[in-house]
């Protein structure tokens, strides 16, 4: 298996350890270019910004290729930044790849001065979550299922093959489960 | 039990604000002096901008203290981005910092940029919510910054200066000692962290983890984006470009080949073709013309 962690900029470098942590045997490519993406069975958005991320994207031609791929199935997981580029509606802005169907809401929780750690029920399984200037998810669609909840709003969401948190598992080094769902998610495709 | 939760709070505050330097990995924060400016770097592709009322090259021709910025110039600039909002205070001036705090701003620079207000002793970060960023020239400044609360490093380079040396001289310098820690055996790390006026707690968990505890960013000097891809080549996590951007020729397009370079740094093609036609950088300044008391990163104990 070779899951792909796209590289442009953000937690990326965390993402890999997790993903490596995981199972020593699965190879981890960071994804800048076509090529790159073509070797990968699943990619992983980071955290990052996603001004910067869409911008970066969209130079290097990397938006229509990812795009058909998440659409021919592959297993995308969005953190943060990654689940407002995933997501169908963003307040104030035009979404990006809008393959999944919430609304989010940039910044919702405020500046960084507001950022958190919390801890709760992620498919079954208790975790902590790190929030920083964390995107709202305000809608969920009809085919979206929610993963893990924060004082009632859904903070981890799937659609298919598509998985998206608010929040950051990369920057939990001692707790890969999340990592784990994901691999998981490949490994029933591969 | 309340104790215990206060710690447990201190330390997620800790970690949420070195997690926030992890995100802005591989980016370019950007200096802006007004809503404009930062729409453009916004635009451009920058991770973050460091609003301030002077550009390093102008404090530097024009003189005079340079202090904190305008609080309301500064909402101007959260108003008009969506990307995190940094600002400078004068090393040592904790007031300045708990102002900036008041207004909620991403990450608080304690700058040699601007005119130091304490010749002895930086702000105890530790007691601040807001996270801090702070320059270093070598390791133990940088651990020293980071004993004092500091979740995030940059070179000092030499500011307004668009003359890269001192950065790539900083970052080496860092590199170099990470390395030596990381070698040496256990016995000998309380010698070194005299010799280098950190704290041994801070050495150690360098020789363990061959690396910083946060992340460091190169500044100082950096005019194009072969400079910022040098300085990420050099194991730099991302970059600051304070006057390069706005005091060169066509600031949109320098700041959109920086954001390239930096995200492409080890390709030289994608290099070249960021580097195309720019137009004329920012002047820059020989540092062997600088007096000694003109270089801003002697500042900072």
């Amino acid at each position: 298996m070779n899951v792909g962690v796209l590289a442009l900029q953000g937690s990326v470098a965390e993402h890999m350890k997790m993903i490596t942590s995981v199972n020593k045997k699965i190879d981890v490519t960071p994804v800048r270019t076509i090529d790159e993406l073509s070797t990968v069975d699943g990619l992983i958005i980071p955290g990052g910004e996603s001004t910067t991320l869409r911008i970066l994207l969209d130079e290097f031609d990397l938006y229509t290729p990812v795009k058909a791929r998440i659409e021919a199935g592959m297993p995308v997981w969005g953190t943060c930044a990654g689940l407002i580029l995933l997501a169908d509606s963003v307040e104030n802005e035009k979404p990006y790849f809008g393959l999944l169907d919430v609304s989010v809401k940039r910044n919702a929780y405020g500046r960084q001065i507001d950022s958190f750690v919390a801890e709760g029920d992620f498919a079954g399984m208790y975790i902590g979550m790190v929030f920083i200037r964390a995107p709202k998810i305000t809608r969920v669609g009809g085919g979206v299922e929610v993963l893990a909840e924060h004082d009632g709003t859904p903070v981890a969401v799937r659609q298919k093959n598509i998985l998206a948190t608010s929040f950051h598992p990369e920057m939990m080094p001692r707790d890969n489960r999340v990592h784990k769902y994901f691999i998981n998610m490949i490994d029933s495709k591969v | 039990m309340a104790v215990k939760d206060d710690n447990k709070a201190a330390s997620n505050r800790k970690l949420l604000n070195r997690n926030l330097a992890q995100m802005l990995k591989g980016g370019v924060i950007m200096d802006v002096t007004n809503a404009e400016q930062a729409q453009i770097a916004q635009s451009a592709g920058a991770v973050a901008v460091m609003a301030l009322e002077r550009v390093p090259a102008d404090i530097r021709k024009e003189g005079g203290v340079a202090r904190m910025s305008d609080p309301k110039m500064i909402a101007e600039i959260q108003n008009a981005v969506t990307i995190p909002v940094m600002a400078k205070v004068r090393i040592g001036h904790f007031v300045e910092a708990q102002i900036l705090e008041a207004i909620k701003i991403d990450y608080i620079d304690e700058s040699e940029v601007l005119t130091p207000a304490d010749d002895m002793y930086h702000i105890d970060k530790n007691k601040f919510q807001t996270p801090f960023v702070c320059g270093a020239r070598d390791l133990g400044e940088a651990l020293r910054r980071i004993a004092e609360g500091a979740s995030m490093i940059r070179t000092k380079g030499e500011a307004g200066t668009g003359n890269v040396v001192e950065a790539v001289k900083h970052m080496r310098k860092m590199r170099t000692q990470i390395a030596e820690v990381a070698a040496l055996a256990p016995e000998q790390l309380a010698t070194y962290a005299k010799d280098i006026g950190a704290p041994y707690e801070l050495v150690r968990q360098v020789a363990k983890n061959k690396a910083l505890p946060v992340v460091n960013f190169a500044a100082g000097g950096i005019a194009t984006p072969a400079d910022a891809a040098l300085m990420m080549q050099l194991g730099a996590d991302g970059v600051f470009v304070g006057s390069g951007i706005f005091k060169s020729s066509d600031p949109k397009r320098r700041a959109e080949a920086i954001v390239k370079a930096v995200a492409y740094f080890g390709d030289p093609t994608i290099l070249a073709g960021a580097s195309y036609g720019l137009g004329e950088a920012m002047r820059g300044v020989d540092l062997d013309t600088l007096a000694d008391d003109e270089r801003l990163a002697k500042r900072g104990w």
